[in-house]
């Protein structure tokens, strides 16, 4: 049958591959017993990652193993850990590059909700004390009757920081965050530029009391790890002294840019003869916007 | 969803602490020139106080002031006097660099990220070569003066 | 005051120090290099040149400019570290002894600096 000749090719392949160590991080919080690390010897085809070491330890070895992951190829940021030596994402990390040994750890600096799982809560906790959305002061946000108007050189100032993924990563790299709970850490710091920058927004002032504070922009010194340990090349340590450069600015008064304008709405304009009118309303709109 | 208040944990968060700001893992360059910023910051403030207590010794007459320095001419104190020349040296050139990337100079412009990503930090690290060159040069020279020349 | 304006002083201060320490530290600490450049100054600590160099204005000026700069500079950094590593409660109390600190010790520098000059 296909499928037992696929197993046995799969079985002989995995004896003829390389078998590294994983030690892994085993802490059971809700028991009183220490952190101890267990060893697993786990068969290491090309091509697979530590994600996929955990996966075959959880299926085959040990099923009492714990771990976050989601979309297995870098975009959901669920499964960070600290990997022999520095923090990444399990599912972007090679085997082949680690060596035989290869040491599995849950973030530092959050707290362990078990074995290789970090509690990201502080992470959360600053990015949502930072106000990461667009804060206009003239009230156009619901519902909106019609877009901003915004360059590409415009977005090009704050787009490379909007690819955060919420990862955790640069919070476990960095060594202001290593010592300091209240600061308000890269990855917020970094997402708080990306919306001072977008041209759309207009909340500097109402972000000024996380931001220029004694625990906000200033407690961060340009150690730059953050930045190396980001897997999606958001550069956070670059937000972060962008973002200096504006409170300092903002403090001496110095040059404001423009605000994104709402685009104005279309003058003599009719409709094309060949594009059919919308249908009527099935559904009764209640609030005083426009519409249709 | 019931929010995460109902999830409660009884860990700490597993900070590194001062430990952290030493070593805590395989970063770069920039984490180390942080580091020693901070250690030759904090060990020059300590000769600063040391120093202005010991500027106040020439009030006590020519014979104290003399006695003084004297002793400053011992080997171990002429040596910790290039240390703190040393610590001078690389404290104010890694400043005036950072005087210039903290206020968001030197650094490059914010770009779309495409792998293998070239970080601000790479582009800035001619920057680091140029002041490690300098230092170099300059503690060259003290070394010359303060260990070689009479005087 | 914002943080951001207590930053920007102790940068201006790093800047004048630059200058301010170059030559502080060329005088004392490299007066062979510069004699062997040809500007020969003598033994600049021997007390006879200390207090002919107090006795002039332009140190006068100098000294204190230089002190205050070096103390603000250096006690906002120290302030800076100890507060990664102070719980929250105790950060005001951290503050008040670095700001007694430092007055204390440009109140005991001008006073050495001024009795040097007033002879």
């Amino acid at each position: 049958m296909r499928a037992k000749d696929g197993l046995q090719g799969r079985a002989a392949a995995e004896s003829a591959a390389a078998v590294v160590t994983v030690r892994v991080f085993r802490f059971h919080p809700e028991t009183s017993a220490p952190p101890r690390y267990q060893d697993y010897r786990v068969p290491a085809a090309p091509g697979m990652t530590v994600l996929d070491a955990l996966v075959h330890i959880k299926e085959r070895l040990d099923a009492t193993l714990a771990y976050r992951s989601s979309c297995r190829m870098g975009i959901c940021g669920s499964c960070g850990m600290f990997i022999n030596g520095f923090p990444r994402l399990a599912c972007q990390t090679q085997l082949h590059t680690l060596g035989s040994l290869v040491q599995v750890e849950p973030l530092p600096n959050y707290p362990v909700v078990r074995d290789v799982v970090p509690d990201l809560e502080p992470m959360v906790r600053h990015h949502t004390s930072v106000r990461p959305f667009l804060i206009r002061k003239d009230g156009e946000r619901e519902p909106p009757t019609a877009e901003y108007l915004q360059t590409p050189e415009e977005l090009e100032g704050y787009l490379q920081f909007a690819y955060c993924i919420k990862c955790g990563l640069c919070l476990a790299a960095c060594p202001t965050v290593a010592t300091d709970p209240d600061f308000t850490g890269p990855q917020a710091l970094a997402q708080a530029y990306r919306y001072c920058a977008d041209s759309r927004d207009d909340g500097l002032a109402a972000r000024r009391a996380a931001l220029d504070s004694l625990h906000g922009v200033w407690r961060c010194h340009l150690a730059g790890a953050c930045t190396e340990a980001c897997p999606k090349g958001v550069d956070p340590a670059l937000a972060i002294q962008l973002l200096k450069r504006l409170a300092v600015a903002t403090a001496l008064g110095l040059g404001r840019r423009r605000l994104a304008p709402q685009a104005p709405p279309p003058v003599a304009v009719q409709r094309r003869p060949d594009i059919p009118a919308p249908p009527p309303p099935t559904v009764e709109v209640r609030h005083g916007g426009g519409s249709g | 969803m019931r929010s995460g208040r109902a999830l409660r944990l009884h860990t700490p968060p597993r900070r590194l602490g001062v430990r952290g700001w030493v070593y805590a893992g395989r970063y770069g360059i920039d984490r180390y020139l942080y580091l020693l910023q901070r250690v030759s910051g904090l060990g020059l403030v300590l000769y600063l106080f040391l120093h202005i207590y010991e500027t106040g010794v020439r009030l006590r007459g020519e014979a104290a002031w003399t006695a003084t320095m004297a002793l400053f001419r011992h080997p171990v104190f002429v040596f910790l006097e290039f240390v703190v020349f040393a610590g001078f040296v690389y404290h104010a050139l890694n400043g005036l660099r950072l005087i210039v990337a903290e206020l968001g100079w030197a650094l490059g412009a914010p770009s779309r990220p495409v792998y293998p990503y070239r970080s601000s930090l790479r582009r800035h690290r001619p920057w680091v070569y140029a002041l490690m060159l300098l230092s170099g040069i300059l503690l060259a020279l003290a070394a010359a003066d303060i260990f070689a020349l009479p005087g | 005051m914002r943080e951001s304006q207590w930053w920007l002083i102790s940068l201006g201060a790093a800047a004048l120090m630059v200058l301010l320490l170059t030559v502080h530290m060329g005088l004392m600490h490299l007066a062979g290099l510069l004699r062997a450049a040809g500007v020969d100054l003598g033994d600049v600590r021997s007390f006879a040149a200390v207090m002919a160099r107090g006795r002039s204005a332009v140190q006068l000026i100098f000294y204190l400019l230089f002190l205050a700069a070096a103390l603000y500079h250096g006690l906002y950094g120290l302030r800076s570290v100890l507060l990664e590593v102070t719980p929250p409660r105790r950060q005001g109390l951290l503050s008040g002894l670095v700001l007694l600190a430092g007055l204390a010790a440009f109140a005991y520098g001008t006073y050495v600096t001024v009795r040097t000059f007033t002879g």
